[in-house]
């Protein structure tokens, strides 16, 4: 399998007034296509700043990243911008959608700021983005009237419409409850199922079990980094749930 | 980055909040309404003053006796009888930048035929009158120089007249009207003037040989007042100067004796009621080009306060790859379609007020095409100016920062 991600020792340090604070002291791992890799650890321990390293909105103190082959670390601001627009889509925690916006226009967000689509591949693609998390029925509802679920269905079509390298999602249930989450979590084992590279930061070690693989993360290091040989399935784990009113 | 997407990118995003947008253009709207409302209103009363000078003949000199002192005790000017037919005659004569020279007495009293009458003013005038006040004969002739001479009780009317003395639609030319006591035969009809902008009847006259005026109603030797024109409007003062010299002598005035007349020429007139109307057009201008500047420090202070309400909307923007220069532009064309937009608005509400002005208010508007031109230029500029530094501030946040910004 092709490298997707290669860290080599990154180090990430932040000046607080006369104190230097190390939040990555050298981290390095390797993940190929395909992988669906949980980063877990607690809250301080570098996984925020980890993701940003890898989603090319930071670049680290010191250690080489490569992207699908390419050198980031030495990039300027507008080379990681174009980066980030061709090889990567982002999830947050709270969707980030733009305010009474369709579904259609939120995902095709990523696309207006790429001059080789054009408008009709633009809808396409958005479409098909928002078929593929199950929205397929929802293209023109704008974003104050969907669930906390849709909105973030509607992030996670945004972040798979530029078919990107590698999805990076912080958090990406941390404002949903259980059911939803299970739902989400669902659409990401089927993206995975569909082949597409994952990294998933969490707090939450109990999602770690619907992962490929494990990275755990302490004080700026990788602790353990495990690969997960018993996937559990989330929507049996769904089907198990008590059902709620609501 | 493809500018029509960023277009369309700030176009939905103030599509998204029309309510803003709309207040945000409010002060656009009110400055340029004012600015083009005032400069119309400026220029509207400009070319009606110019329109009237020029009406009246705009190379027109006008002499009239002077405030002289007389052992100290300074005269008035109607009781003057220091011009005399002399004076015109010199003028007539000896002068190379006047074109016209005609004397002028009047009296006002009732002009009667059969049973009708109207009080109306007879002037006393030589036949160039007619080409230094720009008038034209209708129907008839005007009376002749022989007419002059002989003192011949002939007259030309104005409209006004004809319509009071005439109301059957006789045809006046050939009739004998009487002007106070003295019958004159009516020779000529001028051709109508209408009202000038001050509302005054430019028709309501009689005008008659001079020397009949003077010796036979007013019984009188002196002028009051002689009318010339220069040849043209650029020879004034070359005319003023060569009339001055004639009078001077002529009433042997030594070097330090002030002026016994008065000359005064439409273009003196002339420039200065245009550098009041220009000065009045300024004034209106900047006024409401303060409103303009209030309107501009509004755009200024909404887009600022969007940018931080929307910072994690541009943190978004910016993680899934928009550069810094992508959202300077966003902003920018935020700011300039809004004051555009504005301007648009303000310059139909500015042209529709300009012609209510003129149409209810009955005051002269003139809507300059370049002050529409000079307007929206202004917009442009000003949204540019005033979005600046909200959308640099916008495209220099950190995409971190912002995306987490709560
Ligand atoms: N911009 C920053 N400036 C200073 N310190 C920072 C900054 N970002 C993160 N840190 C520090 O780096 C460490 C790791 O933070 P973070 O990556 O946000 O952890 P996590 O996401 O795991 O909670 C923390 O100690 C945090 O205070
Ligand atoms: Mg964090």
């Amino acid at each position: 399998m092709k490298d997707i991600i290669r860290l080599d020792n990154i180090r990430r340090d932040f000046k607080v007034g006369d104190e230097i604070v190390h939040a990555l002291r050298g981290v390095s791992f390797t993940i190929s296509e395909g992988e669906f890799v949980t980063i877990m650890g607690t809250s301080g321990s570098g996984k925020s700043t980890l993701l940003n390293t890898l989603g090319c909105l930071d670049t680290p103190t010191s250690g080489e990243y490569y992207l699908d082959g390419t050198s980031v670390r030495k990039m300027g601001k507008n080379s990681r911008a174009r980066l980030r627009n061709l090889k990567i889509g982002f999830v947050f925690q709270s969707y980030n959608l733009l305010p009474k916006t369709t579904a259609i226009e939120n995902v095709e967000l990523p696309l207006m700021y790429n001059p080789s689509f054009s408008a009709a591949a633009r809808k396409e693609k958005a479409i098909n983005a928002l078929i593929a998390v199950g929205l397929g029925d929802r293209l023109m509802h704008k974003s104050n009237q969907m669930s906390g679920g849709q909105m973030q269905r509607v992030a996670i079509a945004r972040a798979l419409v530029n078919d990107p390298a590698v999805i990076l999602a912080d958090e990406a249930t941390g404002n949903l409850d259980t059911r939803t989450s299970f739902e989400i979590l669902v659409l990401f084992q089927k993206l995975h199922a569909e082949g597409r590279t994952i990294i998933f930061v969490t707090h939450n070690p109990e999602i770690a079990r619907y992962s490929s693989r494990n990275i755990l993360l302490r004080d700026g290091q990788v602790i353990t980094d495990t690969v997960n040989h018993d996937i559990h399935s989330a929507a049996e784990a769904l089907a198990k749930l008590p059902k709620n009113d609501d | 980055m493809n500018g029509t997407n960023l277009f369309k990118i700030a176009f939905r995003a103030l599509a998204n909040n029309k309510m803003r947008g709309f207040l945000t253009m409010l002060g656009i709207i009110i400055g340029v309404a004012s600015v083009i409302t005032m400069l119309a209103i400026g220029q509207g009363s400009k070319r009606s003053i110019q329109e009237q000078i020029s009406e009246m003949g705009s190379n027109m000199i006008m002499i009239q006796p002077g405030q002289g002192m007389f052992g100290g005790v300074r005269q008035d000017a109607s009781s003057m009888e220091t011009l005399k037919l002399d004076d015109y005659q010199n003028i007539l004569d000896e002068t190379r930048y006047v074109a016209g020279v005609s004397p002028t007495v009047n009296s006002s009293g009732q002009a009667i035929y059969g049973s009708n009458n109207a009080p109306t003013t007879v002037y006393g005038v030589s036949p160039d009158y007619l080409d230094i006040r720009r008038y034209k004969v209708a129907d008839g002739d005007m009376f002749s120089d022989q007419d002059v001479q002989t003192a011949a009780k002939v007259c030309v009317i104005g409209q006004t007249v004809v319509d009071n003395l005439f109301p059957e639609g006789t045809n006046p030319i050939g009739k004998v009207i009487r002007f106070g006591k003295l019958p004159f035969r009516v020779v000529g009809v001028m051709e109508s003037k209408g009202y000038n902008s001050m509302g005054m009847d430019q028709d309501d006259f009689i005008i008659a040989p001079f020397t009949t005026v003077q010796k036979k109603i007013l019984a009188i030797t002196h002028l009051q007042g002689i009318t010339c024109s220069a040849l043209k409007e650029e020879y004034t003062d070359q005319a003023i100067d060569e009339i001055s010299e004639i009078l001077r002598r002529n009433h042997k005035l030594r070097e330090i004796d002030e002026d016994d007349f008065n000359i005064r020429s439409q273009q003196e007139l002339s420039e200065m009621l245009t550098s009041t109307s220009d000065m009045m057009t300024i004034l209106l201008a900047a006024v409401a080009g303060i409103s303009l500047l209030v309107g501009g420090i509004g755009i200024m202070n909404i887009m600022y306060v969007s940018v931080t309400e929307r910072t994690r909307e541009i943190g978004l923007r910016m993680s899934i790859g928009a550069k810094g220069i992508d959202i300077l532009a966003q902003f920018l064309i935020e700011s300039v379609l809004i004051s555009v937009t504005g301007g648009l608005i303000g310059v139909l509400l500015g042209v529709a007020a300009a012609i209510i002005v003129n149409k209810v208010f009955m005051f002269p508007t003139y809507i300059q095409p370049w002050s529409v031109i000079l307007s929206f230029a202004v917009c442009t500029f000003t949204g540019i100016f005033f979005g600046w530094y909200p959308a640099k501030k916008a495209a220099q946040l950190d995409p971190i920062e912002a995306i987490r910004y709560e």
